[in-house]
């Protein structure tokens, strides 16, 4: 075990979504939205750190996103990931799941051997789950999705506990493998105070060679940005083109209004409401 | 025409789980105006024992992959075989259930096939599509529930979906087919089998929140896990199953098996009793199709009442006992 992958996404926090996030048209108005750490994938960079204290493996963050998901990237640095790379081009937009993993893949090709993939179960923005077997599926490694504990890890070998609808398993594989990591797997940690000093005012690079990704690992304070032409990729297969799947319309969601009848609140009202029920109950049963 | 659903056992009854029949009717409904064939695929160890229900809703053949060590669920393993299967039959159209197993197998095979998939439809319909002739949109929730997308994947055969259990409702009326099942047996070589299965750990019995005609449900406004009482003491006195809102599991008021909403069950009862909860629009997502909806809120402003029938302004911890007390009464003559 030397070498852990964690696929980190920054995501609109919608949560938080308000009124003002709504535009008129119904659309969301994403720079309303205060962009955060895709929840899940803290637990994925949590359990790699964790494999990291036990072992001395050494994790590489990468995002593919917009040059503001540097954020994300600056806190894994903070957390304690060893690398981290932002993988960024104009020609990614409108990826799907597909042309997502499609990227991801190649990066971690890019970036050479490893022995685990560290993701997310799910991104909050989309909560399709897709991206993490999608990826598994075109490096050819094997796959475990919902994993709620770490168990044991060896050189060889890592066992976890997989959530399933109606029982959990404890399985065993070998390397190299990509798990997905679910809210029950561990509490992330704080980011290290020390480390925040130390990588603050660390900021992207571009224009990454092969010649050169080396000199940008020893130098930290850079965040060596990779674009299509640096890994190399089929720009059919990425962003929009890419994506099998199209937004055909979006709608947002209308509130049909009932016909409301309040009751007063004293007793009077609650017995009038509890007639209601008995109504309803004599129905039903 | 041709769709192909993945069935999926629940492996604690042996019996056949809802949202394989629910999409077994759907497929039905969709290919029944093109004198379409709907297809199931299970793959695993032995067949779940009341699979006549798929015929009764329209299924014309049921494919069963059989092998011992396939019990256990070897994801890629499964994908090969789904894949090859997939190969051979050439559907226009893949629906699985969004379970664990549904959503892990599924990207898998949309990845090597580079087809598209659309997560936890909520709506399925077939339509013209410029020069591509039918294809299938798939309308989901999207950014956290506020907006409905309608996705399409009009290049790719075939098109892929997973849809949540309980969001397709099964038609009153049946289509009963003649009952025909395939099985093949798997050589293990063909497969990939990296996993080892070390322990099964049985969980908690799933609260089945769908087969109950009342729900009582709390949110963050309930206030504490003894509160939620009150809702389980009133539960009981009218025979209902208690739920709620995702604050209140997070909150950990009650158990994850109980949520209501766009991440946790959709439900359809006759009536939903609502206590403290705002009504959000991924709660709503899993509610607002009940019969008659009945919310008690201390904020006359909070949107659940925008969909309620009956409402009263007033704090929670006031409203149960009284209700209770009346109930008995009345229910007792
Ligand atoms: C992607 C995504 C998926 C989600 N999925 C779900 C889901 O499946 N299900 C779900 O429920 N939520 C879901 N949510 C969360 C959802 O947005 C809301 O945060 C949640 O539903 C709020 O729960 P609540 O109504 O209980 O709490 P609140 O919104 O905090 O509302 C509490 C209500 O209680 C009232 N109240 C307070 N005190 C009392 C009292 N003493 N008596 C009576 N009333 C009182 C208040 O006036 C208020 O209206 C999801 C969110 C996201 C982003
Ligand atoms: N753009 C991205 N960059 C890095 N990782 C990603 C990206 N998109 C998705 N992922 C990973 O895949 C997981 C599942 O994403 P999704 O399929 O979008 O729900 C996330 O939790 C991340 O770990």
């Amino acid at each position: 075990m030397k070498k852990i992958v964690v696929l980190a996404k920054q995501v609109p926090d919608t949560t938080n979504i308000t009124g003002e996030t709504m535009k008129e048209d119904g659309t969301v108005n994403r720079a309303a939205l205060p962009a955060i750490f895709n929840p899940e994938d803290l637990n994925a960079l949590e359990m790699a750190l964790s494999i990291k204290d036990r072992t001395g493996a050494e994790v590489t963050v990468i995002s593919m996103g917009p040059p503001k998901a540097v954020e994300i990237l600056k806190h894994s640095l903070y957390m304690g990931a060893d690398f981290v790379y932002l993988i960024s081009d104009r020609k990614f937009a409108g990826a799907d799941t597909l042309a997502t993993s499609y990227v991801l893949a190649e990066a971690i090709k890019y970036l050479g051997d490893f022995d685990l993939v560290l993701a997310g179960r799910q991104a909050i923005d989309g909560d399709t789950a897709q991206v993490g077997p999608q990826v598994a599926d075109k490096l050819g490694i094997n796959i475990i999705s919902y994993i709620k504990k770490l168990v044991d890890i060896d050189e060889n070998r890592i066992t976890v506990e997989r959530d399933g609808d109606f029982q959990s398993e404890v399985i065993r594989s070998s390397f190299p493998l990509l798990l997905t990591v679910t809210n029950d797997a561990n509490i992330p940690r704080y980011p290290n105070a020390l480390k925040m000093l130390r990588y603050f005012r660390s900021d992207l690079q571009f224009n990454i060679s092969e010649e050169n990704t080396d000199q940008f690992k020893e130098n930290r304070w850079v965040i060596p940005t990779l674009s299509i032409n640096d890994l190399k990729l089929d720009p059919a297969k990425c962003g929009l083109s890419g994506s099998p799947t199209k937004v055909h319309k979006i709608k947002s969601i209308v509130l049909k209004g009932g016909d409301l009848k309040i009751f007063e609140n004293n007793k009077g009202g609650v017995m009038e409401l509890v007639k209601e029920i008995i109504k309803d109950y004599a129905e039903v049963n | 025409m041709k769709t192909l659903i993945f069935i999926e056992k629940n492996p604690l009854s042996g019996l056949l789980r809802d949202v394989s029949v629910e999409l077994s009717a759907k497929a039905f409904q969709l290919m029944e105006p093109y004198n379409g064939e709907v297809v199931g695929i299970f793959t695993g160890d032995k067949l779940p024992e009341n699979t006549d229900i798929l015929f009764s809703y329209g299924m014309d053949r049921l494919i069963h992959y059989n092998n011992s060590s396939l019990s256990n669920f070897y994801s890629v393993a499964y994908k090969n075989i789904l894949e090859k299967m997939i190969l051979k039959e050439d559907p226009d159209f893949v629906l699985f259930g969004a379970t664990n197993m549904g959503r892990e197998v599924a990207p898998l095979i949309s990845s090597s096939l580079q087809t598209g998939l659309t997560a936890d439809c909520t709506q399925l319909y077939i339509d013209d599509f410029k020069n591509n002739g039918k294809i299938l949109y798939q309308v989901r929730p999207a950014f956290g529930g506020n907006i409905l997308a309608t996705i399409v994947s009009p290049d790719q055969r075939p098109a892929m979906s997973t849809v949540r259990e309980g969001v397709m409702r099964l038609p009153e009326k049946q289509n009963k087919k003649k009952e025909k099942i395939e099985s093949f047996d798997i050589v293990p070589e063909d497969l990939w089998f990296k996993d080892e299965f070390l322990e099964i750990l049985k969980k908690e019995k799933k609260v089945n929140l769908n087969k109950s005609n009342i729900i009582i449900a709390g949110g963050a406004g309930v206030g504490s896990k003894e509160n939620f009482k009150l809702l389980f003491d009133l539960a009981e006195a009218l025979g209902a199953e208690v739920g709620g809102s995702r604050a209140a599991v997070d909150s950990g008021f009650i158990d994850k098996s109980r949520q209501i909403g766009q991440t946790g069950a959709v439900v359809r009862p006759k009536l939903y009793i609502s206590f403290g909860i705002s009504g959000s629009i991924q709660h709503r997502a899993g509610m607002e199709e009940s019969g008659k909806i009945i919310a008690v809120n201390t904020d006359v402003n909070a949107p659940i009442f925008d969909i309620s029938h009956f409402g009263i302004v007033e704090d929670m911890k006031v409203v149960i006992p009284v209700m209770i007390r009346y109930l008995k009464e009345d229910i007792n003559g």
